[in-house]
């Protein structure tokens, strides 16, 4: 038989899987993480017009970058789980929005910390800054659709389908830099025509990049190992709840 | 007259009669913007400058408190299971109700901006690009929030998640609506392209919430 994205669909063939994989992930964000803080913080030269300040932008970002990849990443599964209706899809999307704010936030705080010198501002209302503030938020109501409905199957569909009509907005954070003439500097990285910043500071930007997308693998992996031990342990107190409610009746 | 007419003219008339959603809506409107002025204080010129912006927001908001009756009523009474089964397109009929929100709601929140516009100081200039980025954007603010509704329809309460769902979705049209008023009024060259970012909100609007919308009411009913 041809494997296929369903015999992950098995939990405990899942589990096997992920707790074999775990440690590699584990293990190639610490060294990427490593690598990608020694370059930025210590191997990369001091930029001519941000100075130290631009190492900053080694931990925002990417940190920018994975605030989007999140979302898609729930977008994605949450087509899935809505379409193929794949059990597994809908605990991918439920896992991956907490860890997705969280880079959102680190991408807000980072930015604002570096515009404090830059700008001479902690904020500006322009269309980058705004927009993602907006996907936070948009993480927020995504994860509080969870919260709200206590029947799972119902909330992962409804939820699912908030996070379809929510990435509308990911396009338009990607290319609100260029749409609208906002303070925020243009793409530098992934651009057509070559990235404009030099290789020196590529290196760096991309160990960090790798270092965060292994660090969001290895926790998604993990939140959604436990997931499922939470769902499969509610399962058994139901019916173990249930069981000895036949004996009382006896 | 079609079911979905039927629907239209049903809670368009449940919401201007005694105890309807319309009236509340625009009293609400109001305290809104009378809030932000007396927060604001006396200084007539600083009024006159924010005085687009703060209707906007307070339009925004007094959609955003209706939104929850959009469904609610329905559910209780069970017409809403009627509706869904018996629907032979759910999106359109979802797109009626949409519409009906903006007939009670939105249209009466335009009609009473001149005099709120007369009472914060608003320049002669600024009342036109003000109604117009309104007309244009208001029906996004309905349809959008349909679909929130839809999508919390059976949860027992829903505002304050309804509140949630909606502004990070509202605040394109917040932006661009309020942009078009402002620019407008400043005779700003920006004031057409907000007004055609805004137009094509809506636009888009119309066509991905009703479909949204009706996939939310099978999920929530099933």
């Amino acid at each position: 038989m041809k494997p296929s994205l369903y015999d992950l669909a098995n939990p405990l063939r899942f589990d096997r899987i992920a707790r074999a994989a775990l440690p590699w992930l584990v293990a190639a964000t610490i060294v990427l993480m490593t690598l990608g803080l020694y370059f930025a913080l210590f191997n990369s030269p001091a930029d001519y017009q941000q100075g130290q300040s631009v190492r900053i932008m080694y931990v925002h970002v990417p940190a920018a970058w994975m605030a989007l990849f999140c979302y898609t990443v729930i977008a994605g599964a949450s087509a899935v789980g809505f379409i193929w209706k794949h059990p597994l899809a809908d605990v991918a999307a439920k896992e991956a929005a907490p860890i997705g704010a969280s880079f959102t936030l680190l991408a807000l705080i980072t930015g604002s910390l570096w515009g404090k010198p830059m700008w001479g501002a902690w904020w500006a209302w322009d269309a980058r800054l705004t927009s993602v503030l907006i996907l936070f938020f948009l993480y927020i109501g995504y994860m509080s659709v969870w919260r709200a409905f206590p029947d799972k199957t119902r909330a992962a569909r409804l939820a699912a389908i908030l996070a379809i009509v929510g990435f509308v907005n990911i396009p338009i954070i990607k290319f609100s830099v260029e749409w609208w003439n906002s303070l925020h500097q243009p793409a530098s990285v992934f651009r057509g025509g070559g990235p404009t910043i030099d290789g020196s500071m590529l290196t760096p930007l991309f160990l960090m990049g790798g270092a965060y997308m292994f660090f969001f693998a290895a926790t998604l992996t993990q939140s959604m190992r436990s997931e499922l031990a939470a769902r499969r342990l509610a399962r058994l107190q139901e019916i173990d709840a249930r069981s000895s409610y036949v004996l009382v009746e006896q | 007259m079609n079911g979905r007419q039927a629907i239209i003219l049903r809670d368009v008339r449940l919401a201007f009669r005694a105890g309807g959603g319309s009236f509340q809506a625009v009293a609400f409107f109001s305290v809104v913007c009378v809030l932000f002025a007396l927060a604001a204080g006396p200084d007539l010129r600083l009024m006159s400058k924010i005085a687009a912006p703060v209707v906007w927001t307070a339009a925004l908001l007094a959609t955003l408190i209706s939104l929850d009756q959009i469904y609610r009523a329905d559910r209780e009474d069970g017409s809403l299971d009627v509706i869904v089964a018996t629907s032979d397109e759910l999106a359109l009929t979802a797109a009626a109700k949409a519409a009906a929100h903006w007939l009670s709601t939105g249209v009466p929140l335009i009609v009473a901006t001149p005099l709120l516009g007369l009472l914060m100081n608003l320049e002669a200039g600024a009342y036109a690009p003000l109604m117009l980025s309104l007309v244009i954007g208001t029906p996004a603010l309905s349809l959008i929030g349909a679909f929130a509704a839809a999508l919390t329809v059976s949860l027992p309460r829903a505002n304050l998640l309804i509140s949630l769902i909606v502004s990070p979705l509202y605040m394109p049209i917040l932006i661009f609506g309020a942009g078009a008023a402002s620019a407008g009024a400043a005779g700003d060259p920006q004031y057409a392209a907000n007004l055609k970012l805004l137009s094509a909100a809506t636009l888009f609007a119309a066509i991905t919430a009703p479909l949204a919308s009706a996939a939310a009411l099978r999920s929530n009913l099933d």
